[in-house]
């Protein structure tokens, strides 16, 4: 399996990604959705990562993969406990609802 | 095997789009999970098949699981898509992704007007992969220990359903308001 690719077709790729997930982020108004975008994110900068390594052939570029990848799963834990707590005060996933610290 | 990687490339941007454009949660789940898997074969192509396999149990198997766990539990159904569906208007979304589009074509430009060079992959193998992470990268292996101890710990005390707990002068008051709201109520 011999294939060669352009690194800046995938840094591209990677950042196209990340785009769409910022967007995600900035439109919806439900936080389950904007965790997803956050998720889309983190992914886009992993493969950032990877392409990296792969295009020096070292293996810094996955070990950076793997500590996003324990980052998101704390991330994610810790978001959907919240999530869960929000939609049990409020009755409801709206981010206008939560305006108790007037930010 | 280029086209292999366009192909997949193609799948993850209309897979993506399709996250933050749905309306339904479960939805927008699955089609996540598609866009994973094709994360998954553009690193398996880029010769990462240690991160190909992470990818694919970790995100596609355990943490979708878990947001599919939180939306049955929320029972995040039709009334959801309804509501979705009155939020995502025209005039919500064409600002901030029009504005997020100048910043990638800002990116692209600044990345194609560089000199274009291709490469073919090399295979790093899972076994460099393991000797740089336990070696090089140890205190890192650590901290993430203790994140993920840390984030265990307090998703289980944020999830916990708390009691109202209350001085046992503002219980009496607290009891005679309800009192008073029943009788109001009869």
């Amino acid at each position: 399996m011999k294939s060669s690719v352009s690194v800046e077709v995938v840094v591209l790729l990677a950042g196209l990604l990340f785009a769409l997930g910022i967007v995600g982020v900035i439109i919806r108004k439900n936080i389950i959705f904007m965790l997803l975008s956050v998720e889309i994110m983190l992914n886009a900068s992993g493969l950032a990562f990877v392409a990296a390594g792969s295009r020096w052939g070292q293996p810094d570029g996955q070990v950076m993969f793997v500590f996003i990848l324990a980052m998101a799963a704390a991330e994610v834990s810790i978001g959907l406990a919240l999530i869960l707590q929000i939609y049990h005060q409020h009755k409801s996933l709206d981010i206008d609802n939560l305006k108790e610290m007037n930010g | 095997m280029e086209i292999a990687f366009y192909i997949a490339g193609t799948v993850a941007i209309v897979a993506t789009l399709m996250v933050i454009t749905r309306h339904n949660p479960v939805h927008a789940l699955l089609y996540l999970n598609v866009s994973l898997l094709a994360h998954a074969l553009l690193f398996y192509l880029l010769g990462a098949s240690f991160a190909a396999l992470l990818e694919i149990i970790i995100y596609a198997g355990a943490i979708m699981v878990l947001f599919i766990f939180v939306v049955m539990l929320l029972n995040l159904g039709k009334e959801t898509a309804e509501q979705e569906r009155k939020w995502l208007k025209a005039k919500v979304w064409v600002g901030p992704s029009l504005l997020a589009g100048i910043l990638f074509a800002e990116f692209l430009v600044l990345v194609l007007s560089s000199e274009q060079s291709t490469y073919s992959p090399a295979t790093v193998s899972p076994r460099e992969v393991a000797v740089s992470l336990f070696r090089e990268y140890l205190i890192g292996v650590e901290l993430a220990a203790m994140l993920l101890m840390a984030a265990v710990v307090g998703a289980a005390h944020i999830g916990r359903h708390k009691r109202l707990v209350l001085h046992r002068f503002l219980k009496e008051e607290n009891e005679r308001e309800e009192e008073k709201h029943e009788e109001m109520v009869l």
